[in-house]
């Protein structure tokens, strides 16, 4: 495969081309789109409060409870959430150790986001410069010592699937969440059917993040890509269609998936320190 | 990536090309002025550069048609066919760069050596179909099987994928990677349904599918609007993962041998 004995023509410098188009914004975008996620996401994840409204010590309000602290495996010490699968954070848990609800979940729907093929070529860019854009220039630093996902570090890349299975939880653990925000506590303690614009809020939250999920290139793998015979199975073709339909608009269901958990977070969080009050529609 | 212009700028004008003359061992951007007039594309400006000013100017070319893919270049920086690029999209204030291939040697002015995407698909272990299903020595296949490899097949090789690559255009991985072009061949052999031979050890170890960081400028840059990254590569990579990385389907393929 060695290509003819004659010289290629010299590599381009950092970020020049010939390209007379605009091609930096789409790239700035990413990086402007991406990098505010990451800024307020580890900000919030780091808050360790303001994550939910609603419960018995807040009759008449709908319950809701923030994406980015869905589930809560414990509670902060003095916090009761109700949704705390083992209730407040153990006694042994070390002093010097910061804790926030968030921080032991956000990894996995993170290393989703950071894996998925999508964003891969998309912070490769915006981020890396390995191309900045198509026939873009690269730092020269890289040269032939390139290895893309070839070789440690991004191998690791291939771990892909491992996230979509957790993801596929989560928004099972989400579409939970959504369920339990048509519900509120009276002043008797039991709980009734409401409904409120947070209630939208949490309800479309997963149904995004589901639209995004199961357009995954690696689930468009596993529910009957693998296969040479999709004939095989009716229930294989079909699903098969309707993941690739929506695997074409996977880019798009990125990133509204992205804004809408970063708003819900938002939403949910105002609504806690009082600055608004979700509204009740029934 | 530009837009049309209006019908009073498709009147006559003339327009300032930038064209690359050299060979292999250097050159330079030539100037050139071309009176375009509605409907030409930028191979017609490069055959009037021919007929009214150099007429040793290398291009190659043949159906005019899009559908030879001989006459790839670069028109403004971005790979592209010339015969398929109006100029009418082509920004009228501006003059018009046209340069060779990047990725592949220079022979001389626009016309470069690709022969080296030959010798990468001799490497490609052929098509070995299963036996026949009938008797009279033919296969039964539906329609739906083969949908994703007809895809592949409207593939006109104008090497613009491999042009545009970066593993190839600014990392010269030739030796390492056979690009996309070659990664779609392979999947459209891969998915075929009548085929049998396994291509994911070559395709892991010698055809470094691994260097693609899914840019996705091949499936941007091809003429013939083939989903090459979400619909080739993308679903390559998982069959590797599936064959060498992931200790789950490798555990159920022990009980489970392939057919």
């Amino acid at each position: 495969m060695t290509r003819a004995p004659l010289s290629l023509p010299q590599v381009r410098g950092f970020l020049k081309t010939e390209r007379t188009d605009r091609w930096w914004i789409a790239p700035l975008l990413v990086l402007a789109g991406f990098g505010a996620f990451i800024i307020y996401s580890t900000w919030a994840a780091f808050q360790g409060n303001n994550f939910f409204i609603g419960g018995v010590e807040q009759p008449g309000v709908q319950q809701l409870l923030s994406p980015f602290y869905s589930p809560v495996i414990w509670d902060p010490r003095g916090v009761h959430s109700g949704h705390a699968w083992l209730g407040e954070l153990p006694l042994w848990w070390p002093a010097w150790l910061i804790f926030s609800p968030a921080l032991l979940i956000l990894p996995f729907p993170g290393g989703f986001r950071f894996t998925c093929y999508y964003y891969r070529g998309a912070y490769y860019k915006a981020f890396w410069g390995d191309p900045a854009s198509c026939a873009v220039g690269e730092p020269a630093l890289r040269g032939t010592n390139y290895r893309g996902e070839e070789k440690f570090p991004l191998i690791f890349q291939n771990v892909h699937r491992y996230f979509l299975y957790v993801a596929i939880i989560f928004i099972g653990l989400l579409a939970w969440d959504g369920y339990q925000s048509l519900w509120h506590y009276n002043a008797a303690g039991q709980t009734e059917f409401g409904f409120s614009v947070g209630s939208i809020v949490l309800i479309a939250n997963p149904i995004l993040l589901g639209a995004y999920t199961f357009g995954c290139h690696c689930w468009r793998h596993l529910i009957g890509g693998k296969h040479d015979c999709l004939s095989c199975s009716k229930s294989r073709q079909s699903a098969y269609k309707q993941v690739s339909w929506l695997n074409q608009r996977h880019m798009l269901f990125a990133w509204i998936s992205l804004f809408g958990v970063a708003f819900t977070d938002i939403y949910v969080r105002l609504c806690a320190n009082g600055t608004l009050t979700d509204w009740r529609i029934l | 990536m530009t837009t049309p212009t209006s019908p009073s700028q498709n009147a006559s004008r003339t327009v300032h090309f930038r064209v690359w003359r050299g060979n292999r061992e250097g050159g330079a951007f030539a100037n050139y002025p071309v009176t375009v007039s509605e409907g030409m594309v930028v191979l017609d400006c490069v055959h009037q550069i021919q007929a009214t000013q150099a007429p040793d100017l290398a291009c190659r070319w043949n159906c005019k048609a899009g559908k030879c893919g001989s006459c790839s270049a670069e028109i403004n920086g971005t790979p592209r066919l010339m015969c398929m690029t109006r100029m009418d999209t082509m920004p009228p204030d501006q003059s018009v760069t046209i340069e060779p291939m990047r990725s592949f040697p220079s022979i001389r002015d626009l016309v470069t050596d690709v022969s080296w995407n030959f010798r990468v698909k001799t490497k490609i272990k052929p098509f070995k179909p299963r036996k026949p299903d009938n008797a009279d020595g033919s296969w039964t296949m539906m329609q739906v099987d083969v949908d994703r490899v007809q895809e592949f097949r409207k593939c006109i090789e104008c090497f613009l994928c491999q042009d545009v690559c970066h593993v190839l255009r600014d990392h010269h991985k030739h030796d390492e990677f056979i690009g996309p072009r070659f990664l779609m061949y392979t999947a459209a052999l891969e998915m075929h349904p009548l085929d049998t031979e396994d291509r994911l050890k070559d395709l892991k170890d010698n055809d470094g599918i691994g260097y693609c960081n899914i840019t996705k400028c091949c499936t941007k840059v091809c003429p013939e609007h083939i989903g090459i990254t979400d619909n080739a590569i993308i679903p390559m990579k998982e069959r590797v993962v599936d064959e060498f990385y992931d200790p789950i389907t490798r555990l159920f393929r022990m009980f489970k041998p392939r057919n």
